[in-house]
């Protein structure tokens, strides 16, 4: 058990990109400073007990185009690779408006995967 | 050649042109069109599929091609002509504007023009590093426009010169796409992406930051083989004895961005050295009357919110003068005092209103105070707990302070504790 642990972090909810110093004590954040926002503290909560992330990346489309996806929601940041093994396997059928769910639950997380694009058939 | 007219042409249908017409068209201008050099619009938001762009426009959080077709909505929900597939090859500093497309050369005389093209990678001719010229060293853009746009991953084995933005968030994507990236060097003492890249882009994956590094030979005949990288001093000369060789098929340059200028110094519009962009006043407009400037083509952004927010300055006041409604009196000159490497605008033109402007430093200094003062008197002074060149920063000044300014000279000064 870890008593009275200090750990610096760089928030990234926003592009300010604050210097955060979580307090940590027995396995709970107990303070956070340095943030300018309230985002910042929850951002550094969870970053303490389980990192998380979105996901962008992109999916090849059913006629071989490339089509830019992104989660809806963060993910577990352990999960990011499991996450893009799913998407590598996709051919996504067209046409496809932004904000369609293409991946339900994707790697068993909370997150859905989504179109970041609409994308007609063969264009 | 045909001939035509419009009220209002702008240059670019990135994110700059796209804000600037919807702002136009929303200040009254209904004869205006966009010209785009690619086949589709949103410029280089279309390769750019991380998230993080809106925050400040949207209040929420979306990837490029996102943002980009909220403002194609807004665009198309105006009936805005955007002609797509259209290379502009001159404008005169009278107005008329000459482009090509499938139909062939066309000129257009149009009352206002808002320059919108955005900006280009620095190559790898602008560095010198020594070496052959093997396949596989590539800017980072280039590489993002391979792997985002056409499903090609361009090496497997990566080192990244450059801790700029676009660097950075290339390092995460090779990586996600199954890439090793062995390195990011970095010739400056600190990184200059933003602080969140460092960590979501970087640290996430375990990528190592080698600050004050640079490449210092390039190995490979038909493709590269690796790279010699060495520490630098604070003069920036490699030092003796610190090179390491790393193999790797691919270097990534992200190593600046240059507004993309050549239409404008053709059209004699005076240019800011610091910058690369035109010298402008708070309306946006250049030092050719009725010819206006906004977004990278004008100074780099490191967010597009903030290029869309002065994009729809560049619109209203395209429009305005239009209109006729756009006024040059008493001249305030904004001269930074090289700490602070510029501002924009340069220039303020009519006080009747506050004015935002934007600045870079050119290094990191903390506990700063930026003091703007005009004649020997402090007319705003403001506290930073740290300024970074990496990010831009913007102060207000107010319509009461500008009334107050005596001499045609405001200085721009930072004091660092």
């Amino acid at each position: 058990m870890v008593i009275g642990m200090k750990r610096e972090l760089t928030c990234i909810v926003c592009p300010m990109g604050c210097d955060l110093t979580a307090e940590i004590e027995n396995g709970q954040v107990v303070s956070v400073t340095g943030n300018t926002c309230p985002r910042g503290a929850k951002y550094a909560e969870q970053e303490c007990i389980r990192p998380e992330r979105v996901l962008t990346s992109t999916a090849a489309a059913e006629d071989g185009r490339v089509l830019p996806v992104r989660t809806d929601r963060t993910v577990p940041k352990e999960k990011l690779f499991d996450c893009m093994a799913e998407v590598n396997r996709l051919k996504v059928r067209l046409p496809i408006t932004v904000g369609t769910v293409i991946i339900e639950h994707i790697a068993g997380t909370e997150a859905n995967l989504i179109a970041a694009k609409n994308m007609e058939r063969g264009k | 050649m045909r001939r035509e007219q419009a009220d209002l042409v702008i240059i670019g249908g990135g994110p700059a042109g796209l804000a600037a017409a919807v702002a136009a068209y929303d200040s009254g201008v209904r004869d205006l069109l966009i010209l785009e050099r690619d086949s589709h619009p949103g410029g280089i938001l279309q390769q750019c599929i991380h998230n993080g762009f809106g925050l400040h426009r949207f209040q929420k959080e979306l990837t490029g091609p996102e943002y980009a077709w909220e403002y194609e909505k807004m665009a198309a929900e105006r009936k805005i002509t955007i002609c797509c597939g259209s290379m502009v090859l001159n404008v005169s500093p009278e107005k008329l504007i000459t482009v090509v497309s499938r139909k062939g050369v066309a000129q257009i005389q149009a009352k206002a023009v808002i320059l919108a093209m955005g900006c280009r990678e620095r190559s790898r001719g602008a560095l010198n590093i020594p070496g052959s010229r093997p396949a596989g060293i590539f800017s980072a853009g280039t590489a993002q426009k391979y792997v985002n746009c056409m499903g090609c991953l361009p090496g497997r084995e990566v080192v990244i010169l450059g801790s700029g933005d676009i660097g950075l968030i290339m390092a995460r994507r090779m990586t996600l796409e199954g890439a090793k990236v062995k390195a990011v060097c970095e010739l400056m003492p600190y990184s200059g992406g933003l602080a969140r890249n460092i960590q979501q882009c970087l640290k996430d994956f375990d990528i190592p930051l080698k600050l004050s590094h640079t490449v210092t030979a390039i190995h490979g005949k038909e493709r590269l083989t690796g790279v010699t990288v060495s520490q630098v001093d604070e003069k920036r000369r490699p030092v003796q004895g610190t090179e390491e060789e790393i193999p790797c098929d691919t270097l990534l340059l992200s190593v600046g961005l240059i507004p993309e200028n050549e239409l404008s110094k053709e059209a004699g519009i005076r240019l800011d050295p610091v910058t690369g962009g035109a010298v402008v006043d708070e309306k946006r407009q250049t030092s050719c009357e009725g010819i206006f400037a906004c977004g990278n083509v004008l100074h780099v952004h490191d967010l597009v919110d903030f290029v869309s927010e002065e994009a729809a300055l560049a619109g209203e006041s395209a429009a305005a003068y239009i209109a006729g409604k756009v006024s040059q009196d008493n001249v305030l000159e904004l001269v930074p005092d090289g700490k602070i490497r510029y501002t924009v605008p340069q220039r303020i033109a009519d006080r009747q209103e506050d004015v935002k402007v934007y600045f870079r430093v050119d290094n990191v200094y903390r506990k700063a105070e930026i003091r703007v003062t005009c004649d020997g008197e402090t007319v705003l002074a403001k506290k930073r707990p740290v300024v970074k060149p990496g990010e831009m920063e913007s102060l207000i000044l107010t319509k009461e302070q500008l009334a107050k300014c005596r001499s045609s000279r405001l200085e721009f000064v930072l004091e660092s504790v």
